[in-house]
């Protein structure tokens, strides 16, 4: 198996940012990969199956992060995280329009 | 955001008396009660939402400390009190292991910015071993305090 890599911009489009429990989301999905997954805000990265460190971005709504997975699954963890983050926001009220 | 920005220091508890989870965020809640910080009448209220939050989700995250939280009107700026057990406290944990450190937030519900802020600096701070080691080697409020306002001069503390 290759070490794959795929990364992308996600952008946290629900009011309340990225709080714990969507936080906790995020490692749950990140965490069923083998991929090794980070997660970049500002030059800071931080490992995507932490719950503390997730919880650490403090990524308010608007953010813009870039989630890299590396590893056989990456695509697959890629496209469920950003299914994740920007289309289900986490089951969340979106926030306003830009 | 600081420590000393929303950490209410005479809400500092060296000693929690409860070993279980309810309870100890009763005493903290009770703690900040008592320092004037959650208006009146809203004891109960806050309390029984930190348990409905705690029964969705742990905010126990493991490596001994936890992080109960609620948003509530009660509040217009985030408040914190800080709990520390010598005995441990079961807080169904997501690694199943005692806690021992406990960091009780209550921010407004208009602010989500704040509460993100907060929980940065609290999660910034307990994901480094030094500091919670420090943080339960310290046996009083006051070597509490200290050790917040330290790490708030020192970043990676």
């Amino acid at each position: 198996m290759g070490e794959l890599v795929c990364q992308a911009e996600l952008t946290i489009k629900n009011a309340e940012g990225l709080h714990m429990r969507p936080a906790m989301q995020f490692v749950d999905v990140a965490s069923r990969y083998r991929s090794k997954i980070t997660v970049t805000k500002n030059e800071f990265e931080v490992d995507g199956k932490s719950i503390m460190q997730v919880s650490m971005l403090a990524a308010s709504y608007g953010t813009k992060l870039l989630v890299k997975a590396t590893g056989p699954d990456a695509h697959k963890a890629i496209d469920e995280l950003r299914d994740l983050v920007e289309v289900k926001m986490f089951n969340e009220t979106p926030g306003p329009p830009e | 955001m600081n420590f000393a920005d929303f950490v209410c220091f005479e809400s500092i508890i060296s000693d929690l008396e409860s070993s279980d989870r309810d309870g100890a965020i009763a005493e903290l809640v009770a703690s900040l009660d008592k320092a004037g910080k959650i208006g009146s009448n809203n004891n109960q209220k806050i309390i029984k939402a930190i348990i409905k939050r705690e029964n969705e989700a742990s905010t126990g995250m493991g490596k001994g400390v936890a992080v109960p939280h609620v948003k509530h009107d009660a509040v217009d700026k985030v408040v914190a009190a800080v709990g520390q057990s010598s005995k441990g406290i079961d807080f169904r944990s997501l690694d199943k292991q005692p806690v021992y450190s406990v960091v009780l937030l209550i921010s407004p519900k208009n602010a989500p910015d704040k509460h993100l802020e907060a929980m940065e600096k609290v999660f910034k701070h307990l994901q480094q071993e030094k500091f919670r080691k420090f943080l339960r080697q310290a046996r009083t409020a006051e070597e509490i305090k200290d050790l917040l306002f330290e790490a708030d001069e020192k970043p990676f503390l």
